[in-house]
């Protein structure tokens, strides 16, 4: 064992320092955001409320459960990431594998049609007028048509399905199978960890989009969590909550508003993150992996 | 124009049949392929004929071929335009603020991860510093409004407690800091994660070269300058480049969210943002088109200088 200079003993107690508090400073913003979420409005608002809540309670949540369009909003989100990430990874990787054969006819050309894209784009305005024309407007296809080919997803599945052994896919077409089959039967199942990668990245894509349903949708009932809480953290809809609770107090006065906008924004911002902060575990045991084959093409 | 077949190194007998024979014999695989390819046309390369619409007086009604053709004539009321100066101030001052703290920050992360040799606090520090890259936009700007509002905002009540302030701030209705708390938040997001690949690029140095280091004496700290700074510096320019290609995207979703309050208008507002007000919220299309064109033509010309310096200094992106 080298023993350490003085300067570098220094050096690196600075280091776990500056470690600690950038540590600190990512986590607390979650966990205060958690604990103002548990804590009675009206107390919150007195200030004061830092690591650990000062006045339990479930009400926020209660209300935030109990808000029709909230949970709609939470459903669509699902139904988006479910559907969006399941037919753009199936449709995806079914490219990928036709353009990893190298008898493909046409194959260069249409690897520098998609290669240009990733460096070119029609921007918002022309993108906006496309939707439009198409008819995609206040559809729940909006969330997954133009979003079905990643270009970026389809580089990582070839590159991986031209690193697979060949002599494995020649043995099955030997047995009669088909290029579809072969996929199907061999390729998939291969695949596994780039196909767990790739689903997480495109998941985490569609559940955190909210500016496409802000432009693309404008019945409430399509608009998924995230959009929603956008709308609630501009405060549009919590003010309209808390006049329907108003109501509904009439009478017990005592009762009434113990909920803030600000507890109830927070309770709303919990559900929204709950999901990422689930799959978090898995996406961490993959993504680095994914990264890396990222920054290998770029 | 579909190509000939790849060249194969033994070819039994010259090519006879015709190409649509053999297109035809594998169409198995073309029907692999041409499905999603038309999805790529549709979605990417019509928006990119569309960007023509900022040389015409685009309307719905005409439709994009019908509507007449003006020249330059948007892009000169975008230059003449009592917002083009703020605009391009904002762009370029919030760009470059994030050029210069956002671009370093995670190699000094990877740097200072790379000195800690306890596993435990290295993979707590990484897992948490990671998350918030995960986040969308709008959550963290909710946590950000929350750490800074005057309802319990937890920032306010440190610097009241440590008897800074008398009153608590309201932090996002001041023109003045709103460019420190956009770049740090974007700092505060992408840190971790940006992080990672210079890590890997650290993991791949030949640990004899430390050793070396130290038996001649080098310490620590000058190792990290001596080994460690070379030796990444190859992944650093690649990135660098990518960096000033991307250099007047100044921001976007954090901008949208965090300057909510109108007075933040003049300060806020990037070509981007610009776009997307003038455009799609006043529906003035071609006009917003043509701002949007002006910005990718000078990005392209920013990334082809970037290469073309780092071609001379030794390494390069194509």
């Amino acid at each position: 064992m080298i023993r350490l200079s003085f300067g570098d003993r220094v050096m690196t107690v600075i280091i776990y320092m500056l470690l600690t508090l950038l540590a600190f400073m990512t986590f607390y913003p979650f966990w205060n955001a958690l604990v103002i979420s548990f804590n009675s409005g009206m107390d919150t608002a007195l200030g004061g409320v830092t690591f650990w809540p000062r006045a339990w309670t479930l009400e926020n949540y209660g209300i935030v459960f109990n808000d029709a369009r909230l949970l709609n909003a939470f459903f669509i989100s699902i139904a988006r990431t479910a559907v969006g990430t399941a037919t753009s990874i199936l449709l995806t990787a079914v490219f990928a594998y036709g353009l990893s054969k190298k008898e493909l006819m046409g194959r260069k050309f249409y690897m520098v049609l998609c290669i240009i894209t990733m460096y070119f784009s029609g921007g918002l305005i022309p993108s906006f007028l496309l939707i439009r024309e198409l008819g995609l407007m206040n559809s729940f296809w909006v969330f997954i048509v133009p979003s079905l080919v990643s270009v970026w997803n389809m580089i990582i599945f070839r590159t991986f399905f031209q690193g697979l052994p060949a002599g494995l896919e020649e043995s099955a077409k030997i047995d009669g199978s088909g290029n579809w089959g072969v996929f199907f039967r061999i390729v998939i199942p291969l695949s596994g960890p780039v196909i767990a990668t790739l689903s997480l990245f495109t998941a985490v894509y569609h559940w955190n989009d909210w500016f496409g349903p802000s432009i693309y949708i404008s019945s409430e009932g399509l608009l998924p969590i995230q959009t929603m809480l956008k709308q609630i953290l501009n405060s549009n809809i919590v003010s309209d909550q808390l006049a329907q609770l108003d109501s509904a107090a009439q009478g017990q006065l005592a009762k009434m508003r113990t909920v803030t906008s600000k507890s109830l924004s927070m309770a709303t911002m919990m559900v929204a993150t709950i999901p990422i902060v689930l799959v978090y575990p898995f996406v961490q045991k993959y993504f680095v992996k994914g990264v890396l084959i990222g920054s290998l093409k770029e | 124009m579909p190509q000939l077949t790849t060249g194969k190194p033994l070819k039994m007998k010259p090519q006879s049949k015709s190409a649509f024979v053999r297109f035809m014999k594998q169409i198995d695989i073309q029907l692999m392929v041409l499905p999603a390819l038309l999805l790529v046309i549709v979605f990417s390369y019509i928006p990119m004929y569309g960007v023509l619409m900022a040389f015409q007086d685009y309307s719905i009604f005409k439709g994009f071929l019908a509507s007449p053709w003006t020249g330059f004539k948007h892009f000169e009321m975008f230059f003449e335009s009592p917002d083009f100066y703020g605009v391009m101030r904002n762009t370029i001052v919030i760009s470059l603020l994030k050029f210069f703290i956002g671009f370093p920050a995670p190699i000094l992360l990877a740097l200072m991860l790379n000195e800690v040799k306890n596993m435990m606090f290295k993979r707590v520090v990484q897992t948490v510093s990671y998350l918030p890259h995960f986040m969308s936009w709008v959550i963290v700007a909710g946590l950000v409004m929350s750490m800074l509002s005057t309802d319990n905002g937890s920032v306010n009540i440190l610097l009241e407690q440590m008897n800074f302030i008398e009153e608590p701030i309201n932090f996002l209705s001041l023109p003045e800091l709103f460019w420190s708390i956009l770049v740090s938040t974007g700092v505060w997001k992408e840190i971790g994660f940006g992080s990672i690949v210079y890590l890997a690029a650290i993991a791949g140095i030949d640990p004899s070269m430390y050793e070396a280091a130290a038996m001649d004496g080098a310490s620590r700290f000058k190792q990290i300058f001596l080994i460690t700074l070379p030796s990444i510096m190859p992944v650093v320019i690649i990135f660098m480049i990518l960096a000033i290609g991307n250099l007047l995207n100044a921001g976007f979703e954090d901008i949208l969210l965090l300057a909510v309050n109108p007075v933040l208008r003049d300060v806020s507002d990037v070509i981007d943002t610009y776009v997307y007000r003038v455009g799609i919220q006043n529906s003035r299309y071609s006009y917003a088109t043509a701002v949007g064109l002006f910005k990718a033509v000078i990005s392209v010309g920013l990334l082809t200088m970037a290469n073309y310096i780092a071609r001379r200094a030794g390494s390069s992106l194509w």
